[in-house]
């Protein structure tokens, strides 16, 4: 008995296992961790991911399929009516462009306006900079439902300092057209101007001051710098920001509603009535199947934004995290 | 003396030029936010009615429509404190979740972009429509989280269920409101994760730029994993927790049944002063809470720089 604890004994006093057992201890917890890492990463990606396949997998189930309990993600006669009745009820190459080209026109205007504001916050002094910086603030943490009502008024009756009024005779309606959302964005109040304002702002404020004046010993004026050099440098930050402001907008219902954009310009406010469409035009009237059109609607109007996504996903992170969102 | 005033007219220049950068939006928002704000408190004081003309005249009733709203509508009040409610549990869970995530998909592994990708999938799909569609698919593949909850509900009735957990825990001595809380956190935990995408993202930046020789000097004077979180990691990445609890509170506001009553209000039932008074009533109140919890936080943060 003495011997063998003599051994133990020894073996725990032995340099080399105690550096094996370490070892050893050190690989198993790594697993176990690693495999706690995994169910959760593994877990999460489902919760998200599960809609999404749901929503595709049921795109192509035909009428047989729905009402099947046996079926279950993979459909047996699948079919692609649904995509064909969605597609048409949609018009969706027209307006698939049209709402890409709303999208992302006021994406470009977002870019320029805000990045301007946001540089002119960073770099220069004035007096009453920090109210101001304040109000951009505000325009943040004041959600844009507060103030729905007064901007459809005054996009009802729409005149400036009555000027409209002494040339038409009457102030004019701009509601049920693009153009109050085009007018709010140029003047940088657009859908969440706030928040670019501010991420420009960071970002600027963060690159060093010597490329200025490097610019301006060498005689560039002040918009030449702006545009030439400092727009430049901004890269990461307007990534971030465009995508941001392309996919917000191109989901937007909020103001699509507010200001009665017609349906044809924004294909996500056209999503929402497709069902009702088809179950008028096409006489079918079980919920169940009208929810297999909706799916095929939702499938065609995610492409784009999940193409754009998977393009510049990359950029759009790392934009993210260096372009100084996080103030 | 010279020198001196060449000097004053640079600055005012440089002055004037960066007011001109500001200037569209400074315009917009005194048009727009600031007269809109106004607009909002003057038609909450009085009744609206529109004219035919598409104008509207305005009958100054004083605090009447708030004193109905508070008083005699049939929903606001409830709606206003399940929103509020649900925004107070939601906004820890989602910023912890979120910081949790932040460490997890900090780490290099194999496969690090696709994941990170697939987390912010929620922000880019968070339109109405297929939001809707999202919640109606998920409940539809049985199997699927939310149903796991439904499953429960029904085991319920067969003795082991929730009843049966809550009194297990609750004969632990864990607090009832612990439980319930946790509980609700389970069978929103969907909503929890959709709703945290960019509150991970901003996470995971703040925690790259802590500079790396802090957990290095962590390391060299022997503190644990655990000790490096929460002496190294939590205080650094602490200012970025108010700018996400910011973010999640505005986002779940706009998200919130007491926006879409306020809509309904003056859309379908044109009543406009009741719907501005729903609006403003809701806003202080988020306004307040972020004021407090900031207030609040702002006092334990540590600034680095």
């Amino acid at each position: 008995m003495a011997t063998i604890k003599s051994i133990i004994q020894d073996v725990r006093d032995d340099k080399q296992f105690a550096n094996d057992r370490m070892r050893w201890a050190s690989n198993i917890k790594g697993f176990i961790l690693f495999l706690f890492r995994l169910v959760i990463i593994v877990g999460i990606c489902y919760v998200i991911l599960g809609p999404v396949i749901g929503i595709i997998s049921s795109s192509f189930f035909s009428d047989a399929d729905s009402y099947n309990p046996m079926v279950y993600m993979i459909p047996q006669e699948p079919t692609l009516y649904r995509y064909e009745l969605a597609s048409k009820y949609l018009d969706y190459a027209r307006t698939m462009l049209s709402s890409l080209l709303y999208a992302a026109s006021l994406m470009a205007i977002q870019v320029f306006i805000c990045s301007m504001v946001g540089y002119g916050f960073a770099r220069y002094q004035f007096p009453g900079k920090n109210i101001l910086f304040a109000c951009v603030v505000i325009m943040i943490v004041i959600p844009t439902n507060t103030i729905m009502l007064p901007l459809y008024m005054t996009f009802a009756k729409f005149d400036v300092f009555g000027i409209i009024k002494m040339i038409k005779g009457a102030a004019v309606n701009l509601l049920s057209s693009p153009v109050p959302m085009y007018i709010m964005t140029i003047f940088g109040c657009g859908l969440r101007s706030g928040l670019y304002i501010y991420i420009f702002n960071q970002f600027f404020r963060g690159l060093p001051k010597e490329i200025e004046e490097a610019a301006f010993v060498d005689g560039a004026g002040t918009l030449y710098t702006y545009f030439r050099i400092m727009l430049v440098n901004a890269l990461p930050s307007a990534v971030t920001v465009a995508i941001f402001s392309m996919v917000w907008q191109y989901n937007d219902t909020f103001y699509a509603k507010l200001f009665l954009v017609s349906d044809s310009i924004v294909i996500s406010k056209r999503i929402s009535t497709i069902t009702a469409t088809i179950s008028t035009l096409e006489k079918i009237l079980d919920p169940a199947i009208l929810q297999l059109f909706l799916d095929a609607g939702i499938v065609l109007v995610m492409i784009p934004i999940v193409i754009i996504y998977v393009l510049l996903q990359k950029q759009f992170i790392e934009g993210v995290e260096r372009s100084g969102i996080v103030g | 003396m010279n020198r001196k005033k060449k000097k004053m007219s640079l600055s005012a220049k440089r002055s004037r030029t960066g007011f001109l950068f500001i200037l569209p939006w400074l315009i917009g928002f005194i048009w727009f936010y600031a007269r809109s704000l106004f607009m909002s408190i003057q038609f909450s004081l009085s009744n609206l009615s529109v004219s035919p003309g598409g104008g509207y005249t305005l009958d100054f009733v004083g605090l009447d429509n708030f004193l109905y709203a508070f008083r005699a509508h049939a929903t606001y009040k409830q709606v206003l404190t399940t929103s509020v409610g649900n925004m107070l549990i939601d906004v820890p869970l989602i910023t912890f979740f979120s910081l949790f995530m932040a460490i997890l998909l900090n780490r290099k592994f194999r496969g690090r972009t696709l994941v990170r990708a697939i987390f912010f999938l929620p922000v880019i799909l968070n339109s109405e429509a297929i939001v809707d569609a999202m919640d109606l698919a998920r409940n539809m593949m049985s199997g699927g989280l939310s149903s796991a909850s439904a499953e429960m509900a029904q085991a319920s009735s067969g003795g082991m269920g929730i009843a049966y957990y809550m009194e297990m825990f609750g004969s632990l001595g864990i607090p009832e409101f612990l439980i319930v809380y946790l509980m609700g956190a389970v069978t929103r935990v969907s909503d929890i994760i959709n709703a945290s995408g960019v509150q991970i993202i901003i996470f995971i930046a703040a925690l790259q730029s802590v500079p790396g020789s802090m957990y290095e000097v962590a390391k060299i004077e022997g503190a644990t994993t655990y000790e490096t979180f929460w002496k190294v990691t939590f205080p650094m990445v602490m200012p970025h927790i108010i700018t996400n609890i910011v973010y999640t509170v505005v986002d779940s506001f706009t998200q919130s049944d007491v926006v879409e009553l306020a809509y309904n209000t003056a859309f379908t039932e044109s009543n406009y002063g009741l719907s501005s008074v729903f609006s403003l009533c809701s806003t202080a109140i988020t306004c307040l809470i972020l004021v407090i919890v900031c207030g609040a936080i702002q006092k334990r943060t540590f600034y680095y720089n």
